[in-house]
């Protein structure tokens, strides 16, 4: 890793008179290994490695990036960028990071068991899995797919303005795709665990998850019309939560684009919901020290006893709102540029787990996975509209399965209608935490 | 790395890639293919009236797999030397091992293909100069402004991109092409007493810089403005089951979900698809015929050759209502013991290539699209939809309405608020009931085990009997 950030720094360093140059500098590795009925289907061996460069001078801004690791490519990226930022229009608000102080939290993302892992100990998890799924229930009837994919990622960031900083992080998971079957009825359910190490995975667990999901529908129907509750299951309000982190960017509401805006200080949910984004958690899956413009990361508030606190910024939707960065600079690779992002959104946990929610429901939906996310949710008018399946609640107890049903509401109706917050945490792949979640007053639209 | 404009073949020698293959299959195997490609892109991203930034990107390398039996290996490099191309054979020859059979395996000496014509580029991204581009979404973004007052804000995007690909093979195949694709993006916020609302329109073509020379960028910049406005006196949307007429265009997304992705060999073959084991059986209503045609120059998904180096073509997958074929990539036709159809595609040189659709569309009609709403008592017209999603073995699948309307008494009445529509794809097919004679396509963003990949999709006015609609308000 010295490397990346020698390469990262002597690119810094070209900057001239005026102007400011920020290098981020990657390196990946993966692994994927995808098998079927017993055998691998695929394995990929995968290396890739780039530099992005951002060059500022008079309030512009330019980018490039190379898919390539040496000097040479890199000073071209940097000329390109150089070109590029004289097209910009002019934004005395534009600029880079500048170092801020704050301590970067303490914490091993890395872990050399999985350098270390053999790629034979990679497929016999992946052919496991599949054998657990296979096994779990006699009406499983296809395993469409069971993968193993790992991947140890480094990067440097240098700039102009003196920020060097280094990561790195380990990942693995394991994901299965179940089809189960009863006569002419057919079902899917998906399963997965994910970790830093091969020892954080539960085969056992994710593979028990496709089973029973992929079952339990198994006879389901398309429901009828109602208003209810819909207890949201924790994978559900992670994904919910990865979409209001979008309204909580304050880029997005610097430009009027959020339905948040103007808000701060208004009682905007009910007085318990409690969200706040907390990279520096070592347990969450997007924990992380540095943010994407090299400031250290940190816990942010974002919504307290219902009352709408503060949003997320990086440095220019910070300058945009007159305040200063939150450490939430997110980016997508060195082809990117960084932008506002979630990256450990979580809810204030409450006391009831799921099965105890479910029955304080006299008549609601146990929403088990939702479609159509993207085209469903407005962040801007706050519309929410997804496909659900799950199971119907019936005076607190779980009752037949439901399809091809959507549940509607807005955002801003959802939040004041929040009637309990799980205590069961898990901690998921991605931006959210997960936590089963009840709302009232949702349409679900069916037959 | 130099970054030249140097054709392709000058990219990896055809010595090289003979010596590559080789080294791939030496070990064992029984096919052994090479992608190389170098990709030139360009994007501009215009957000509240400034020209936020300029990017610019390049991309070289190559993708090596080995099949063995049923099993592959894949491998790839940013190293486009001798050196880096045998390392990642080297590396994809090794699971080749383990899937066992078929070793010894001579590749046939490469013969090149002629090198499909690309379609027709008049002007090449890399002719244009960088101002001209910034100018265009100057020029959108002053046109969606001067829609009217209660537009708040526009973003607005280009993008140009240049894929140069070489695929060479075990089976002695070697040919290229040559991709140039532009687009646009318009989001523009409108404000009301009801609170904020958006409108998106694209404008995409596999073309170069040409299309705005027929497709002004102003006349994309109003249309998504009006439809944002529009929305600012909208009601929430129904909620239930009703008559669905939706309109030419956009709506192919809809046939590319509910049915398209089933249609995939490979979920076909892993018996993941409602559409498995009914090859002749009836699977719509009469006179739905659906067509995959990647050769359809200047459509979003349009190829010359797909990504494993096969010719595109025009493709029937259901016709007059019968599920006529499936589509095809190299794997999985040759698991069949066919050919592919060209339905071989990959994001990159990083990724595997697997089935994908092209440009999917419906075919016209005969009904005059105006009739078709007039003679619908009471139902939702659907003016533009956006992203959707399916699950192919139950076809079950979600679509989001962009622009949608009340019909009231054979009328287009009230705006409706965005929700989204769900339904089954073989229920939706089969109550299909008017198809107009207004065939229109439009473009996308496919996406697929992680891969994104542009897609076409196309359809004329039609009517669905009955389509579940997501909204709030009592149907």
């Amino acid at each position: 890793m010295p490397e990346l950030l020698e390469l990262a720094r002597r690119l810094a360093e070209q900057a001239t008179g005026g102007e400011e140059v920020e290098v981020y500098v990657a390196r990946s590795r993966e692994t994927s290994i995808r098998v079927f009925e017993g055998a691998i289907e695929q394995l990929t061996a995968a290396e890739s490695a780039g530099v992005g460069v951002r060059v500022i001078s008079a309030g512009k801004q330019g980018f490039s990036y190379v898919g390539a690791l040496d000097e040479a490519a890199g000073t071209e990226a940097l000329g390109e960028a150089r070109d590029n930022a004289g097209f910009a229009t002019a934004d005395e608000r534009v600029g880079l990071a500048s170092p801020d102080g704050v301590d970067p939290p303490t914490l091993e993302l890395w872990r050399e068991e999985l350098v270390r892992f053999p790629t034979d100990d990679k497929v016999e998890l992946a052919l496991e899995l599949e054998r657990h799924v296979r096994g779990g229930d006699p009406r499983i009837r296809q395993v469409v797919s069971s993968d193993y994919v790992d991947g140890l990622g480094e990067s440097a960031i240098a700039t102009s303005r003196g920020i060097e900083v280094t990561s790195r992080r380990t990942g693995c998971y394991l994901f299965v795709h179940a089809v189960a079957g009863d006569g002419n009825d057919t079902q899917t359910g998906f399963g997965y665990s994910v970790g830093r190490a091969p020892a954080d995975l539960d085969v056992e667990a994710a593979a028990n998850d496709a089973v029973d999901r992929a079952t339990r529908l198994l006879g389901a129907r398309k429901g009828k019309s109602a208003k209810l509750t819909a207890v949201l299951d924790r994978r559900v309000t992670a994904a919910l939560l990865a979409i209001l982190s979008g309204t909580l960017s304050g880029e997005e509401v610097a430009k009027g684009r959020s339905l948040f805006e103007g808000r701060i200080g208004e009682q905007v949910g009910v007085g318990d919901l409690t969200l706040f984004d907390d990279p520096t958690n070592p347990l969450a899956y997007g924990a992380s020290r540095y943010d994407a413009e090299g400031l250290a990361c940190r816990h942010n508030s974002l919504i307290e006893g219902g009352e709408l606190k503060g949003f997320l910024y990086d440095t220019y939707a910070g300058r945009l709102a007159g305040t200063s960065s939150t450490g939430s600079a997110v980016r997508g690779g060195f082809r990117t540029t960084p932008s506002v992002g979630a990256r450990a959104l979580s809810l204030l946990p409450g006391k009831q787990d799921q099965p105890e929610i479910v029955a304080t429901v006299s008549e609601g939906v146990l929403v088990q996975s939702i479609t159509g996310v993207h085209s469903g949710v407005n962040r801007v008018s706050g519309d929410f509209s997804v496909g659900a399946e799950g199971l119907m609640i019936r005076g607190g107890e779980l009752a037949e399965p439901v399809r091809e049903v959507t549940i509607a509401s807005t955002i801003q109706r959802m939040l004041q209608h929040i009637v309990a917050i799980g205590s069961d945490v898990e901690w998921l792949p991605g931006a959210a935490t997960g936590v089963t979640l009840a709302v009232d007053d949702i349409a679900m639209s069916g037959a | 790395m130099t970054l030249t404009d140097s054709p392709l073949a000058d990219l990896v020698e055809t010595e090289v890639l003979e010596r590559v293959l080789h080294e791939a299959l030496r070990r064992g195997g029984d096919f052994a293919e090479i992608f190389a490609e170098d990709r030139a892109s360009c994007g501009i991203f215009l957000d509240d009236g400034k020209v936020e930034e300029l990017s610019s990107g390049r991309d070289r390398g190559a993708g090596i797999r080995v099949i063995s039996n049923e099993t592959t290996g894949f491998a790839h490099t940013a190293d486009l030397s001798e050196k880096g191309l045998l390392q990642a054979a080297e590396a994809a020859a090794a699971v080749a091992r383990e899937g066992g059979g078929g070793g010894g395996v001579r590749q046939a000496a490469l013969s090149r293909q002629t090198p499909a014509p690309r379609t027709g580029v008049k002007k090449l991204p890399s002719s244009i100069p960088k101002s001209a581009k910034v100018e265009l979404l100057l020029r959108a973004d002053d046109a969606a402004r001067s829609t009217g007052g209660a537009i708040t804000q526009v973003s607005a995007g280009y993008g140009d991109s240049r894929r140069r690909i070489l695929v060479a093979n075990s089976g002695g195949l070697l040919t290229a092409d040559d991709r140039v694709r532009t687009q646009v993006r318009l989001t523009c916020v409108a404000s009301g007493d009801g609170g904020l609302q958006t409108g998106f329109q694209t404008l995409a073509f596999t073309l170069g810089h040409e299309i705005f020379d027929d497709h002004p960028v102003e006349e994309v910049a109003e249309r998504a403005a009006q439809r944002a406005i529009a929305k600012l006196t909208a009601r929430p949307a129904p909620s239930g089951v009703l008559p669905v007429v939706i309109k030419s265009g956009s709506g192919g997304f809809l046939f590319h979900e509910a049915c398209g992705h089933g249609l995939e060999a490979d979920h076909v073959l892993k018996d993941s698809s409602v559409y498995a084991g009914r090859l002749g059986q009836v699977v719509a209503s009469r006179g739905v015929t659906l067509v995959d045609d990647g050769s359809l120059a200047p459509q979003w998904g349009s190829l010359a050759i797909d990504d494993e180096g096969r010719p595109t073509q025009r493709n029937v997958l259901i016709e007059d209502g019968v599920l006529s074929d499936y589509m095809w990539d190299y794997l999985r036709a040759r698991k069949e013991g066919r050919t592919s159809s060209g339905n071989g595609r990959r994001q990159s040189y990083q990724d595997l290539p697997m089935v994908r659709m092209t440009n999917t569309f419906l075919l016209a009609g005969e009904e005059d699209p105006d009739e078709i709403v007039s003679q619908t008592p009471n139902g939702v017209y659907v003016a533009q939809l956006g992203g959707g999603q399916v699950n192919t073995a139950t076809g079950d699948f979600v679509f989001g309405m962009t622009e949608a309307y009340l019909i009231e008494n054979g009328r287009i009445t009230a705006p409706l608020r965005n929700a989204n529509l769900i339904g089954n794809g073989p229920d939706v097919l089969s109550k299909i009931d008017a198809i107009g004679n207004d065939l229109e396509m439009c473009s996308g963003t496919c996406g697929k085990d992680g891969q994104s990949v542009p897609v076409g999709c196309g359809q004329p006015t039609l009517r669905v009997t009955g389509i579940t609609i997501g909204g709030t308000a009592g149907a």
